[in-house]
């Protein structure tokens, strides 16, 4: 592989945007996994293609509707959840299957907008600007301050909810920080991978992880550096034999957990 | 006597069923109370009620005095060890994280390895949680429930599915507890030899409260041993 790829303003911009977003959807994604909530990801990102749709037929930079529409599904998945017992995965389809049902109803109203959909429904980080790069650092910058500071609370609720009421933290407020977190983190993810393929950047590097990692925080650090592994490494040979990056970077991840349910059946790892 | 629990007039009421109705009683400060009852008697409905997680009842609550309705203070200053604490087998936390969840004062972390070491687990700190014996993870949720000190300590069947190894010295802990280091204990428990030999004061539970004493008045009255032997039996035959 020649060094020259890296004298491209574009691909500065697709690394450093794509490890930000392998560092936020890491973290975010281990608190999903361990809730058993590894399709609200899925269930967003597809909420949001309906968005993507509004957002280009009004006219309006899609992501920007994409970031409304997700928002207010996360809350619309977990008041449902909450109020009317319906089980976590259920209300995860059905919001799952509404979202690309608006989505497909809006392009056929607008006679069809296909090339631009089809960036968004799999990824064109190789096309990140400038400004969406800023946005991205920025929005990483700001969840990973939250989740640090609110850690031992999103930690304990994740754990056990009723001990965390107990132990006096407002295990609500805290479901919906996380479900705020994560719809900001599936739009913002959207570039990388693409609605289709965002719930596996939520969800392998984080299931890999915790095969090897004793404790929360060994176990977040694992799964960031498989995550950044699989983004850069990915984007780098899809540039170089001209695949898409989506894809490859998925592939990659799978390739880890792969080899590591291959290293853990030999029982060259400890049981956890 | 200090009471630091007081419960009056308690009912819960279901859809189709009264889960609690007119409970009255109080706690001392050091007592060891043991409350026992059939399963479906309102022992974990009683205990969600005062830790807050149930806030749908009639009548009143107060801890140290003050209405739990009107400020949530109070949890601070218990340890609360579930039935079976639910969570993933796989989570990624160690016992030493498990503990450290509920420390409060983030400057007081020596306190993690003191409640480890005065359980006997402080060789388990940097295992993972899912790793150990049911009775070595209900000692760590123990250190957990201890670790910022608290007053009281309220425990739901906590012997649950444990080795009798295991609940012997889970029996000898609860009983340091209460005797050096004047910890007032709640405790739910079906094993009736259990609570004879530890709980100072008994509370007899089944929707209503039909006994609330001192543990000899209770254990030398066989008309109420012989009554709640039998509501328990029928509970048994019932479940099985």
């Amino acid at each position: 592989m020649s060094l020259e790829i890296f004298a491209f303003s574009f691909m500065h911009r697709a690394l450093i945007a794509g490890t930000s977003i392998a560092i936020l959807c890491s973290v975010i994604g281990l608190f999903l996994v361990l809730r058993r909530y590894s399709l609200f990801g899925d269930a967003i990102a597809h909420s949001s293609f309906g968005g993507i749709a509004l957002g280009l037929l009004a006219g309006v930079y899609p992501l920007w509707t994409a970031y409304g529409v997700s928002l207010v599904s996360a809350v619309i998945i977990t008041r449902i959840k909450e109020k009317f017992n319906i089980s976590g995965d259920a209300s995860v389809a059905v919001l799952l299957s509404s979202g690309i049902a608006v989505g497909l109803v809006i392009i056929g109203l607008s006679g069809g907008f296909t090339i631009d959909i089809f960036s968004f429904l799999f990824g064109s980080i190789l096309l990140v600007s400038v400004n969406d790069t800023i946005l991205i650092l920025a929005l990483t910058g700001i969840i990973l301050i939250v989740v640090l500071l609110l850690y031992k609370q999103l930690l304990y609720s994740t754990f056990n909810e009723e001990q965390a009421k107990v132990s006096g933290i407002a295990v609500e407020k805290i479901n919906y920080l996380i479900v705020f977190m994560a719809g900001i983190t599936v739009v913002t993810s959207i570039q990388l991978v693409g609605v289709l393929l965002i719930s596996a950047l939520f969800v392998i590097p984080n299931v890999t992880a915790i095969m090897y990692g004793k404790g929360f925080k060994q176990t977040a650090i694992i799964s960031i550096s498989f995550s950044i592994f699989s983004v850069i490494t990915g984007i780098l040979i899809s540039y170089v034999f001209d695949i898409t990056p989506a894809g490859t970077i998925v592939l990659l991840s799978i390739g880890l957990f792969a080899g590591t349910m291959a290293i853990k059946s030999l029982g060259l790892l400890s049981k956890n | 006597m200090l009471k630091i629990v007081e419960i009056d007039h308690l009912t819960v009421k279901y859809p189709d069923v009264k889960a609690l109705d007119e409970v009255s009683f109080s706690v001392n400060k050091g007592d060891f109370l043991g409350i026992i009852g059939p399963n479906g008697a309102g022992k974990s409905t009683l205990f969600a009620s005062m830790l807050g997680l149930n806030t749908k009842y009639e009548g009143s609550i107060k801890f140290f005095g003050q209405d739990i309705r009107k400020s949530k203070d109070y949890l601070k200053q218990i340890g609360y060890v579930p039935q079976k604490p639910i969570f993933e087998k796989n989570f990624p936390a160690t016992v030493k994280d498990i503990v450290h969840m509920s420390l409060r004062d983030e400057s007081n972390k020596n306190k993690i390895d003191e409640v480890l070491q005065q359980l006997w687990i402080h060789e388990l700190g940097n295992r993972r949680i899912g790793e150990l014996s049911g009775g070595q993870q209900q000692r760590v949720f123990i250190a957990k429930a201890l670790v910022n000190d608290p007053q009281i300590l309220i425990l739901d069947e906590p012997v649950t599915g444990i080795d009798q190894q295991s609940i012997e010295l889970f029996y000898s802990i609860l009983r340091e507890l209460n005797s050096k280091q004047k910890i007032t204990i709640i405790w739910s428990s079906h094993d009736l030899d259990a609570v004879n030999q530890l709980a100072n004061h008994v509370a007899c539970l089944n929707r209503t409260l039909f006994f609330h004493g001192v543990s000899d008045e209770f254990f030398e009255n066989d008309e109420l041993v012989k009554q709640y032997s039998e509501a328990s039996m029928q509970e048994h035959m019932h479940h099985h």
